[in-house]
């Protein structure tokens, strides 16, 4: 009895021994720090950014927003009607013509390549140059486009037109369209087509009833936020012809004559525009930033939907 | 039932002659499944091997052996869901009530309309309980009206005993179901669209032993206005409740060093639990190997 009682003593003692928490785990403790650090200068980046922006367009912002949302392009900042009312018109079609043009095309293009095409060389070929498409730089779409689009197709678009631009910019965001659509699609489990085939579905049925349904949110968040980078190119609108100096008129929102006029405006261009002629009237730089202010909250209100609607379908799927 | 008169099909006109010999009194109706031969590829990899086997009509057919011993390959030819694998490749005959179902002229659709598959994993689509099982219905065609689709699904989900426990709550999502209740749930969206044959992939693997009673006597009710064909790796299961049972066994093919599917013996479940003729039944069913 009493020698059982000291084996189960000892054989405890060496237990507790075994089990007791050696020294801190330092190595893993500075991996997390680490992990933390550079997140935070992530964010400590973007704070300073957005800090920086709106402290330069505070007097802007606060002294006359409604002015310059309305207002236009002038040839000097201390102008009272001063404003982005033609670059925003601008960017507003061009992300109409990305969603009209890029969403259906790249969406269809990847239904193909998800479930219909062999998975062949040739398909692996497509894959891989599609990818290397949404790697190329943006000014060589700008090239397309100028090539293609405003001079070649001029009299359809118009020329430097907002229709030239929006074509270009659908194109520019089009491989991205269908890798994030791919992958949205390729995530849709095995089971549930086997299911709708296993009741006499037909592909296509399969396809719309099951397929398209589950890879909803994925395929809407990921070409939204296609859109929103879209949007923000600067360079390719350069090329297409994004004026400045001449562009007079001032088109309303649904004044569809502007579409495809040979003069039009964008916010990523203005803002170079602001910046470039602070050199000569440093008021613009105040003009710029505000601007600037304008393009994220636009660009947030896309993405905002893009949350909505991934939510409203995520929800749809159950 | 439904009995094969494809020569009312003008589809398979260029069997009908074969059809109308095989159709002998007394032979058309008994038979569901003639398999003859059958091997079925991976690419250059085969998975089974001259596999010859007869599903009766109103039975339940077993199907056990080891892992990767091709049962279940042999299952997903009979409504010709393989052919969602690109590579795969399938030869010999298997005839459905005297149809070859791999004729080029043969729509897979109507194959999987006509031949219900329950897979391991239950698979409810992320619908409410009522779409799942209108599913079928409404792709097939089969409901003109939302009061003839209201009795296929409830009819269906009486059939698969699970009426009483949804029925106040058809609305609400699939998703929200116990595993044996969505189990059952397929069950009842494959014979929403009146298939003749239902295949079972292993139904039971996933549920606890109360969920798998409970499927195992739905299958018992439902067996005489279907054909059953399943899969399964209990073998428990295959004695209690089948007719005949298929063993297969995987073996080391010499020429290219694989292993491949053989169908070894194939007989009425008693004779197959009891007083089997080949020697790696009798080691498989008594424990002794697998």
């Amino acid at each position: 009895m009493a020698k059982a009682r000291l084996i189960g003593d000892r054989t405890n003692k060496m237990m507790v021994q075994a089990m007791e928490r050696r020294a801190a785990d330092v190595r893993g403790r500075v991996f997390q720090i680490t992990l933390l650090v550079t997140l935070l200068i992530s964010l400590f980046i973007l704070g300073v950014l957005i800090v920086d922006v709106v402290v330069d367009a505070w007097g802007v912002l606060t002294g006359r927003p409604g002015g310059f949302l309305s207002g236009t392009m002038r040839s000097l900042s201390g102008d009272p009607k001063l404003g982005v009312q033609q670059a925003l018109v601008g960017t507003f079609w061009i992300a109409v013509f990305v969603a009209v043009l890029a969403f259906p095309i790249g969406i269809g293009a990847a239904i193909w390549l998800e479930e219909y095409a062999l998975k062949n060389r040739f398909t692996r070929f497509i894959e891989l140059n599609i990818r290397n498409l949404a790697g190329v730089p943006s000014i060589v779409y700008g090239l397309l486009g100028l090539f293609l689009f405003v001079n070649s197709l001029g009299g359809l678009t118009g020329g430097k037109s907002i229709a030239s631009a929006g074509i270009t910019l659908a194109i520019l965001v089009l491989p991205i369209v269908i890798i994030t659509a791919q992958e949205a699609i390729r995530a849709v489990p095995q089971g549930l087509k086997e299911g709708a085939y296993g009741v006499g579905a037909t592909k296509w049925t399969m396809i719309r009833s099951q397929v398209l349904p589950y890879a909803a949110p994925g395929i809407f968040t990921g070409t939204l936020l296609s859109m929103s980078r879209g949007i923000g190119e600067a360079a390719p609108l350069l090329l297409v012809g994004a004026v400045s100096g001449r562009l007079g008129s001032n088109p309303g929102f649904f004044d569809f004559s502007a579409i495809n006029a040979e003069a039009f405006m964008a916010m990523p261009v203005i803002i170079v525009e602001w910046v470039q002629n602070s050199g000569r009237d440093p008021g613009f730089a105040e003009a710029a930033a505000a601007a600037i202010v304008v393009l994220l909250v636009f660009v947030i209100l896309i993405n905002a939907a893009a949350i909505f609607l991934r939510n409203h379908f995520e929800k749809k799927r159950g | 039932m439904e009995q094969a008169e494809p020569e009312a099909s003008p589809r398979l006109g260029l069997y009908i002659d074969r059809t109308m010999q095989a159709a002998a009194p007394g032979t058309i109706g008994d038979t569901v499944f003639e398999v003859e031969d059958l091997n079925v590829y991976y690419g250059d990899f085969r998975a089974v091997q001259d596999a010859t086997l007869t599903v009766y009509k109103h039975e339940i057919t077993a199907m056990i052996g080891p892992s990767g011993c091709g049962k279940t390959t042999v299952l997903r030819c009979f409504n010709r869901m393989n052919d969602l694998i690109p590579i795969a490749r399938v030869e010999g005959r298997l005839d459905f009530q005297n149809v070859p179902i791999y004729h080029p002229r043969v729509d897979p659709v109507e194959v999987r309309r006509r031949i219900g598959m329950v897979f391991q994993k239950p698979n409810p689509f992320p619908k409410s309980i009522y779409d799942n099982i209108a599913f079928g219905p409404r792709v097939c065609g089969m409901a003109k009206k939302k009061s003839e689709l209201d009795g296929i699904v409830e009819r269906s989900l009486n059939r698969a005993a699970l009426w009483d426990e949804v029925k106040d709550r058809l609305k609400d999502s699939a998703l929200g179901l116990s595993g044996g209740q969505q189990q059952r749930l397929c069950i009842a969206r494959a014979i929403a669209v009146d298939p003749d044959v239902l295949l079972m992939d292993e139904p039971c693997s996933a549920l606890d032993p109360i969920a798998t009673a409970r499927i195992e006597d739905l299958m018992q009710e439902i067996k005489n206005d279907y054909t059953i064909v399943i899969v399964t790796h209990n073998m428990q299961q295959a004695a209690r409740i089948s007719n005949r049972t298929a063993f297969f066994t995987a073996q080391l093919d010499s020429t290219t060093d694989q292993r491949c599917g053989l169908l070894v013996e194939y007989d009425r479940t008693e004779t197959i639990f009891s007083n089997p003729s080949d020697e790696r039944t009798e080691n498989y069913v008594t424990g002794r190997f697998g």
